[in-house]
């Protein structure tokens, strides 16, 4: 999923300062799951919100409402009549969700209310932890299921580096050294000799640094005459 | 063009042919500054001078930011030592390091030594973007294509007769986790084409040992010149911070305790005599483990890392017997 984490609060009443009325809008799906941005937090943030500019003696309407996924038409539609009542929104969805709003409504003021942090997961209860990079080239077939891109600090192919000691990373002791973890399973499953194939430099193009990314299906797009309420081709 | 005739050796450095003809090697090194100024380079070049076969240049230690490493070995040059210029993945992709490579060769450096890079959250630049396009590994494997192959990363030719002949180095850490990987890790860098190895800082003999009979037993050292890596410590609250704090080093108690043991008796006000004390005792630790490494099967010369205390290296290549250093024709 996608793991988000609110921004500071003192940050957040920073950016809505020229704006009196706001929608604190929070999304359904990931940011619900990582305890971020949904209808709970959406709460908290607009009571919390709604007392400090109170306190600061100016106080702000906060209006509150969650959509099931943000980064999706069909969900943030049926929002726009009532856009007109606001001077902005605050988004507690991902930075997809706050991107999505300003594509569909172009005349209003969004602001984001967290920081989109990585793609992972919750480890335990409390602790999300990093496992994908979108790198657009999956290479989890060769590194025993375990991905050195998101999770090696160095974003080494062939490691472990020097700097791996207990099965930490030199970064942080909290952090796991992935390479000892590929290490340990590869070892595991007998596959020691795997590991001392060189790995070549990566193909970045299909990451971030190919430029902005696009995925074109043309089996899944409507013809351009398609017209609404037809049944799809 | 530059000459680039090696006379049947890799790259024809001198370290290559000390290295070539034998000899045990060694090496020194020296931290450029945080400044621009050259005459730093050129003082700490003169306390190395006729002392080390060739000079390790960092590159932004400890991801600070410092003068350029080939920049610096460009200055050793001129004062009429050797370089091996230290090139990190942290600070350039693929098309900025082979650019600084045909810099470097126009210049006249001919020892690289490829290594990953401090990550950058231990520097003075801790926001900073890193890089890491390639990994050391995939470094060295650029550098050996570059002068075997005469081509780019990308697979095009380089113009003119050969690409730039390096004598390829790369570091390696004997006392890192999983250890057992160790010597393996280690033959992957000589597969992926390296010609010489400089260990991380040795405080743990015995393990040291055990590292290089695995490696011997593998034949890497019959494939890799293996030089020990050696610095003197400087005080027994330097040896506990290396051993409490580094991640990835390892030093035995009998060092800290000696360290601490040499300015018993002294009080904590004499701060001078206490400087001196410790400085001996490191001196001494140091000549003691040059002699003992000397002595592993597989080890081919020592590496000694001095950094911030270049005066250090004559007296401990002095009490090591390692003067004076060879001279072998053939350039």
């Amino acid at each position: 999923m996608i793991v988000g984490e609110q921004k500071p609060l003192a940050e957040i009443k920073g950016m809505l300062e020229d704006y009196r009325k706001v929608l604190v809008l929070g999304c359904g799906t990931c940011v619900t799951v990582c305890f971020a941005g949904g209808t709970k937090e959406v709460g908290i943030l607009a009571s919390s919100l709604r007392m400090a500019t109170q306190l600061d003696g100016n106080a702000k309407e906060m209006d509150e409402e969650t959509v099931q996924r943000q980064c999706e038409w069909e969900y943030i539609d049926p929002l726009e009549e009532r856009l007109g009542d606001y001077d902005a929104i605050l988004s507690l969805g991902c930075g997809i969700g706050v991107q999505a709003l300003v594509e569909r409504f172009p005349k209003m003021r969004v602001l984001p209310g967290l920081n989109t942090t990585f793609l992972g997961l919750p480890s335990e209860q409390g602790v999300w932890e990093e496992r994908c990079q979108a790198c657009g080239e999956c290479i989890l077939h060769l590194t025993a299921g375990i991905c050195p891109i998101a999770r090696c600090s160095k974003q080494l192919l062939n490691g472990p580096c020097g700097g791996s000691q207990d099965g930490k990373c030199e970064i942080d002791p909290e952090l796991a050294c992935v390479w000892q973890l590929i290490y340990e399973r590869m070892s595991e499953f007998g596959m020691l000799d795997k590991l001392m194939e060189i790995l070549p430099p990566k193909d970045w193009s299909t990451s971030r640094d190919g430029g902005p990314r696009r995925i074109v299906r043309e089996d899944l797009r409507l013809p351009e005459d398609y017209q609404e309420g037809e049944s799809s081709p | 063009m530059t000459d680039t005739s090696t006379n049947g050796y890799k790259s024809g450095s001198n370290l290559e042919r000390v290295l070539a003809a034998g000899h045990f090697a060694v090496t020194g090194e020296l931290g450029p500054p945080k400044s621009h100024d050259a005459e730093v380079v050129r003082r700490k070049a003169e306390f190395l001078k006729g002392l080390v076969d060739a000079v390790n240049l960092t590159d932004n230690q400890t991801a600070i930011v410092r003068l350029s490493s080939i920049a610096a070995g460009v200055i050793l040059i001129q004062e009429g030592l050797e370089p091996v210029v230290q090139m990190t993945c942290r600070d350039r992709n693929r098309l900025a390091i082979q650019s600084d490579l045909l810099g470097a060769a126009a210049l006249g450096v001919k020892n690289i030594l490829c290594l990953s890079g401090d990550h950058q959250s231990f520097g003075n630049h801790p926001t900073a973007k890193n890089v890491h396009d390639v990994d050391s590994m995939q470094l060295i494997q650029m550098l050996k294509d570059l002068r075997d192959e005469s081509k780019f990363q990308c697979g095009e030719e380089v113009e003119g007769d050969s690409g730039p002949c390096f004598f390829i180095g790369a570091a390696a850490n004997p006392f890192g986790d999983p250890f057992e990987f160790r010597p393996f890790r280690l033959g992957k860098k000589i597969a992926a084409g390296v010609d010489f190895i400089q260990t991380q800082l040795i405080y743990d003999i015995p393990r040291f040992k055990e590292y290089m009979k695995r490696v011997v037993d593998m034949g890497l050292h019959e494939k890799a010149h293996i030089l020990g890596g050696v610095g003197p410590l400087k005080s027994s609250g330097m040896a506990r911070y290396m051993r409490d704090q580094v991640p990835g080093m390892i030093v035995a108690d009998e060092y800290v305790d000696r360290m601490t043991a040499a300015v018993a008796g002294i009080p904590k006000e004499e701060k001078k005599a206490r400087r001196e004390a410790w400085r001996a005792q490191g001196i001494k630790i140091c000549i003691e483990q040059i002699q003992e490494i000397r002595e592993i099967e597989g080890v081919a010369g020592v590496h000694i890392m001095a950094i911030e205390w270049e005066e250090a290296v004559k007296p401990i290549v002095e009490g090591a017997g390692l003067l004076p250093r060879p001279r072998v024709d053939g350039e």
